[in-house]
């Protein structure tokens, strides 16, 4: 049982994790169908993990309603919306005209479009706090991001021709230094923990600790 | 009298005309030749004019035809130096076959002029780093990959076969009815409303190549020049692509340094890590929840469980976990991901195990939310609004919604603690959160959080792999300013 729990998954990490490394560097045919063969595992991990997400959902909620936490109406009306949309795609499908389809193009589409729109506020309300120049830092963060978003619209080059040339000399020489710099560091990161992982010495993510 | 001068003046326009006539037979007809232009023959001017000179198509002399390196067998390529004169008005026509006798098909054109070696260093990486030496533009390469040699093509359609002079060409039977007749494949069947041929399975998947001839030709203005070699290649699977030969080294370089220094930490466990304020400020944040008996909100990003810097935020949730299950405090850990949620629910319940007190794991802590992204963000927003979580932390991948949920969380006066290696969202955790962990912070943090001197040998090996790469930058940057592009190119992707 021990094996089962803590070395098996060790050991199939080790495996794995080498044969997806080698395959990286294998050109053959076998490597691709090796792939292929994963992505559909996961396909249907994924399916499987779905019915546990359903659960934990619906469990979650009905746990809310059932105590009357404050805030409950609204996992009453998840669970409403839950069961409606799932009764009615059951019995009348999801094509165009059903009332499954309706629901997401006048309902559900509107409302994503609606939560991405809030961005813009957001930005807004970021950028004022961000913005403040308390610090030398703050100062250049300030001028920096003036000249960049004046230099990247139309009315930019309009008031001063030479605003997009710095806005791009920005993006392209100190944005891109600091850019790559985070990437490179990232990339060797995570050369790094896929040996901790592939080799067992960081077990953390398969829950049980070290 | 009269008529003597009537005649006289008869015989002075006959003549005048006559010395006229002869004048203009005499004068040299435009650009030819004076001799020629002497002659009194009606066709001389029109059968004067230079004929047309027979077009000359210069064929390569160096012709090689091999497996096509690095690929999964299902490619050939030929080779050949740059002929002089050449110019895209000659294209190179190349046929392929299963059989020295045909049918041929046209497998690849391209102008005289282009595609060289160096255009594909992914197939050629030998040329690529050290065979150049000065042939920049001076080999040209043809790589045929894929090209089913059948009756059908691609989506089963029966291919054209075409005839240049001097190819013996098999007849191409093609797709037949019922009643043997051969079936157009651009005829639409009046019932279904679909093409007659169906593409078949078969046909749609490339095919590998196999033991195939090949046939060099050059055409220009409609006229084709052939090579006399019939070109056998065997089309092999390759089991190791030189082409990443530069990426496989340095992975097992780094790979081996990081191994290096965690057995140097088996020996030597007090190694100095720099101190990381965002994750110094784990525990404030988690003491300052306890404090006001709120609870602490933990999001594992976006991405699925094939993103790596979910599995470093899911480390990190596990030493969270560990450290609320201490502080006796409580944890939200809402899902976006299947996947993730059953490993964070495992994650979360051994960490509360691990720190003697399953007793106080509540299972629901961890739950699912939606895969959506905007209805993820508007769910956390309104978890944050509602039950005003003590802290927030962010670790992940986050796409446009970082903005919200971390605004958001700003509004609500928590603690943030945001870990992100998405360079687009970095700004929007930086100008929200209290604390920030960039790029590699967050891979670190598990180590640094848990102290484990294995684990924190493996960011002293990451720190030495830095130092290599930052002196090859150096030694780079400086080499490429004088024209030297050896160390460039050792690290230039190809693959």
């Amino acid at each position: 049982m021990q094996f089962l729990k803590k070395k098996f998954p060790v050991l199939l990490a080790f495996v794995l994790g080498m044969v997806m490394f080698i395959r990286e560097f294998v050109p053959a045919k076998i490597a691709q169908s090796l792939y292929e063969g994963f992505v559909n595992w996961s396909l249907v991990i994924t399916g499987f993990a779905a019915v546990f997400a359903i659960i934990s959902l619906l469990h979650y909620h009905v746990a809310k309603v059932r105590k009357k936490v404050p805030g409950y109406g609204f996992s009453v009306l998840t669970l409403v919306a839950y069961t409606q949309i799932l009764l009615l795609g059951l019995v009348l499908g999801k094509d165009i005209g059903t009332p499954t389809a309706w629901q997401y193009q006048f309902v559900f589409v509107p409302m994503q479009a609606t939560m991405f729109a809030t961005l813009a506020f957001f930005i807004a309300s970021a950028a004022f706090r961000a913005f403040r120049a308390r610090t030398w830092e703050a100062l250049a963060l300030l001028v920096a991001g003036l000249i960049v978003m004046i230099g990247r619209v139309p009315i930019g080059e309009a008031i001063l021709p030479k605003l997009g040339f710095l806005a791009e000399w920005i993006m392209n020489n100190p944005n891109m230094a600091a850019s790559r710099g985070v990437t490179l560091g990232v990339a060797l990161a995570q050369i790094a923990i896929s040996v901790r992982i592939i080799f067992g010495i960081e077990r953390t993510y398969m829950g049980g600790g070290d | 009298m009269g008529n003597t001068i009537k005649l006289t003046v008869i015989l002075a326009i006959l003549c005048t005309f006559a010395i006229s006539s002869g004048s203009f037979a005499q004068q040299p007809a435009e650009g030819t030749a004076p001799d020629a232009a002497a002659s009194t023959e009606a066709a001389a001017p029109v059968e004067a004019q230079p004929a047309a000179p027979p077009v000359e198509i210069k064929l390569p002399t160096d012709l090689f035809a091999g497996d096509l390196p690095n690929d999964d067998g299902s490619g050939v390529y030929l080779k050949w130096s740059v002929v002089p004169g050449e110019s895209a008005e000659t294209n190179y026509v190349i046929y392929l076959a299963e059989s020295p006798d045909g049918p041929w098909a046209e497998a690849l054109t391209q102008p005289a002029d282009a595609v060289f070696m160096e255009d594909h260093g992914k197939y050629f990486p030998g040329f690529f780093w050290f065979g150049k030496n000065g042939r920049e533009k001076q080999v040209h390469v043809a790589i045929i990959q894929n090209v089913p040699t059948g009756e059908y093509d691609k989506i089963g359609r029966q291919i054209h076969i075409p005839q240049p002079a001097g190819f013996t060409v098999k007849p191409n039977l093609g797709p037949k009815d019922d009643a043997g007749e051969p079936i157009d494949p651009d005829v639409i069947d009046v019932k279904t409303g679909l093409p007659k041929i169906t593409p078949i399975l078969a046909d749609i998947q490339p095919r590998k190549i196999g033991t195939m001839y090949i046939k060099f030709t050059a055409v220009r203005d409609g006229v084709t020049a052939i090579a006399p070699e019939i070109f056998q290649v065997d089309a092999k699977e390759q089991w190791f692509t030189t082409s990443k030969l530069n990426a496989f080294i340095f992975a097992i370089l780094f790979g081996t340094t990081i191994l290096l220094f965690i057995a140097r930490a088996r020996r030597d466990p007090n190694l100095f890590i720099r101190r990381i304020a965002g994750l110094n400020a784990v525990d404030e944040a988690i003491g300052r929840a306890t404090e006001m008996g709120k609870p602490i909100l933990y999001i594992n990003g976006l991405a699925g469980l094939g993103d790596l810097s979910t599995l470093a935020a899911l480390n990190i949730l596990g030493r969270v976990a560990g450290r609320v299950a201490n502080y006796e405090s409580s944890l939200t850990v809402p899902c976006r991901d299947p996947i993730v949620l059953t490993v964070a629910q495992e994650i979360v319940k051994s960490a509360y195990t691990d720190a003697g007190r399953p007793d106080a794991h509540n299972p629901d802590s961890v739950f699912f939310l939606t895969d959506d992204q905007f209805s993820y963000s508007a769910a956390v927003a309104g978890l944050m609004l509602r039950d005003k979580p003590a802290a927030n932390f962010f670790m992940g991948f986050y796409y446009a919604e970082s903005l919200i949920l971390a605004e958001t969380g700003a509004s609500t006066g928590a603690i943030q603690i945001a870990g992100t290696d998405a360079m687009t969202q970095l700004p929007f955790f930086i100008t929200t959160c209290d604390y920030t962990l960039i790029g590699e912070e967050l891979y670190a943090a598990s180590a640094y959080l848990s102290r484990e001197p294995l684990i924190l040998g493996s960011l002293k090996g990451q720190d030495m792999a830095k130092v290599f790469m930052m002196i090859v930058i150096l030694i780079g940057t400086v080499l490429v300013t004088f024209g030297i592009t050896f160390v460039k190119d050792l690290f230039t992707q190809l693959g």
